[in-house]
């Protein structure tokens, strides 16, 4: 249905960022980013020959500092925050299910 | 107490007089923001206790007679971390985080004495215009309840609008504090890149994102860029160039002024009304003697395309850290440790930020970067050779802010294209880190409209020079919201 972007792209990608889109979400997804990278593609017309890139527009250079551990004495606030403690340390779910695509 | 008609100076002396305390006025402004803020809900979590004490310590110490801020209640958008408050950047994703620190910017404030009320309301991550984009709330423009208060900072464009709070802290990626204050009627200004400590600002755009603030007029917004400036260690980003006393010119004029309007600013998708008020703004600056001239940026139609590649790109770098592991939400059910990384951020986080990280993400990916990232990294290149030519002849760019003035609620979400196209005025200063301020500057069908005063890199001082001046000839930044006998 469309022409710079697939809905089977749409899925890699959404894959690729760990978002899911629902099958009934994918056509509007992909009929939006469609869009979007039609406009993208305008910048083509651009003559970048010989342009050097701009990825950052700070004065300032390769800014080195010492490597030093702080305590910020802060361990349960830290904890607090986090959706699932046990002993002091945050849970997590198992990594490897063997049962288990994501789908 | 609301603060239509004040300023940092009229509240100041009543400090000093005693003619109220700081607790005094702290309690003032959260009851005035329990009336008001049903209709405008520009804030999502209030402060009161914390507020409330540091209030009453301020008073204690004795409010500060050379500093404007001491005692001085203000609002922070919710993307800024704040210590021990809860900071959501209107995310469900966060929406039970609480920071164990304060942004630097944040940190500045209150040690001059600040006193953070609330946090406001903004686009989910900063992502929109409209504030629309919110998981929480829908903020009104105090103008006009039927419309947006713009966005991303439409929480604390609209909280100064109303007469909440004197002062606001915004964040603006591309346009994001700047739009709002066009919209709303009030002072935002978006400083250089780099000027102001992006330490604590939750990430959206790294190379693009800054902290700046919303007030009133504009001698109030030079006092508080005066506070948040500056180098800091933990933004290396952070410039270590002089912070000069950003009011020191206030008073100087525009006498001899040269200053430049793009004709591609001034062209097609301009609303009649913003054009006459760009036009009678480049008017009165002639009058107070400055000269105004026509002038081109070229590359100003590709804007659009290349802001929307590096900020998405930079987002759906900035956005993997959200994966429900140590704070934020976490989804239930899940398989495994993928499953979980999945469900919690598809749950989490909102349509305009699944497609901006999705956007980011094929701009990035494997096959695409060159013709995607590359290609508008090199067009943003030429973007700033544009200003730099400008910039060679003139020393100050006056454009509209926005294409139109406010617009209803409701009217733009279900098309992200004609909501990116609202950023076309604004984004081109982040795409360069130039320091761009919206002022009030007239209105449409009881609107206010916003203009924009675009500076050479860190040259604020004549953004605020020619701001200040243009203020004092006119009285829009004196006009207040009627908003249905609230305040």
């Amino acid at each position: 249905m469309t022409e710079k972007i697939s809905e089977d792209q749409v899925k890699h990608v959404a894959e690729l960022a760990k978002l899911k889109i629902d099958d009934d979400q994918l056509p509007y997804f992909t009929t939006q980013l469609d869009k979007i990278i039609g406009l993208f593609e305008t910048l083509s017309e651009v003559d970048t020959d010989g342009v050097e890139p701009t990825s950052s527009v700070t004065d300032q250079v390769n800014v080195m500092r010492e490597d030093i551990a702080d305590n910020w004495h802060q361990r349960q606030a830290l904890l607090d925050n986090a959706p699932d403690t046990q002993d002091g340390y945050i849970r997590v779910p198992t990594i490897i299910d063997e049962s288990g695509s994501n789908e | 107490m609301n603060y239509f008609n004040q300023s940092l100076t009229s509240i100041h002396k009543q400090l000093v007089d005693k003619d109220i305390s700081a607790e005094e006025l702290t309690n003032q402004t959260l009851k005035n923001i329990k009336q008001v803020d049903g209709d405008i809900n520009a804030f999502l979590t209030l402060d009161e206790d914390g507020a409330l004490a540091q209030a009453k310590q301020l008073d204690e110490n004795g409010i500060e007679p050379d500093n404007l801020l001491s005692g001085m209640p203000v609002a922070i958008k919710d993307n800024i971390v704040t210590k021990g408050l809860k900071t959501t950047a209107a995310s469900k994703i966060l929406e039970n985080f609480t920071p164990i620190y304060d942004a630097t910017a944040a940190a500045k404030m209150k040690k001059l004495g600040t006193i953070a009320v609330g946090k406001t309301n903004m686009d989910e991550f900063a992502m929109g215009g409209s504030t629309e984009n919110s998981a929480f709330k829908i903020t009104h423009n105090p103008w006009d309840k039927t419309k947006v208060p713009g966005g991303s900072s439409g929480g604390s464009a609209a909280a100064v609008a109303a007469g909440e709070v004197i002062a606001a802290l915004g964040s603006d990626t591309g346009g994001s504090i700047r739009q709002p204050a066009s919209f709303n009627g009030v002072v935002g200004m978006k400083p250089t890149y780099g000027r102001v400590s992006r330490w604590g600002l939750i990430a959206f755009g790294s190379s693009l994102d800054q902290i700046g603030p919303i007030t009133r007029n504009v001698a109030d917004n030079a006092t508080l860029l005066n506070a948040i400036a500056g180098h800091d260690d933990h933004d290396l980003t952070s410039s270590t160039k002089e912070v000069p006393d950003f009011t020191s010119t206030l008073k100087k004029g525009v006498k001899g002024l040269r200053i430049g309007i793009p004709s591609e600013f001034m062209a097609q998708g301009l609303d009649d009304d913003v054009k006459k008020v760009v036009n009678e703004t480049a008017e009165t600056f002639k009058k107070l003697g400055a000269t105004v001239d026509e002038v081109s940026l070229p590359h100003t139609k590709y804007g659009v395309a290349a802001y929307y590649i590096i900020s998405s790109s930079e987002a759906s770098s900035n956005l993997q850290r959200f994966d429900g592991i140590r704070y934020g939400r976490r989804a239930k059910n899940v398989k495994n440790l993928d499953d979980l990384y999945i469900k919690s951020r598809s749950e989490g986080f909102g349509d305009e930020v699944k497609r901006r990280i999705m956007l980011g993400t094929f701009s990035l990916s494997a096959g695409f970067y060159d013709a995607y990232f590359k290609k508008a990294a090199q067009v943003r290149t030429l973007m700033i050779n544009d200003f730099t030519n400008v910039f060679k002849d003139f020393d100050l760019i006056l454009a509209p802010t926005a294409p139109t003035p406010a617009y209803g609620i409701g009217e733009d979400v279900s098309d992200p294209m004609t909501m990116y196209m609202n950023d076309v005025l604004t984004l081109p200063v982040n795409l360069a880190g130039l320091p761009g301020m919206s002022v009030p500057a007239g209105f449409s069908k009881g609107l206010p409209v916003g203009v924009q005063l675009i500076g050479r890199p860190y040259d604020e001082l004549t953004v605020y020079q020619a701001g200040n001046a243009f203020e004092q000839a006119t009285d829009f930044a004196k006009q207040t919201p009627k908003m249905g006998g609230n305040n």
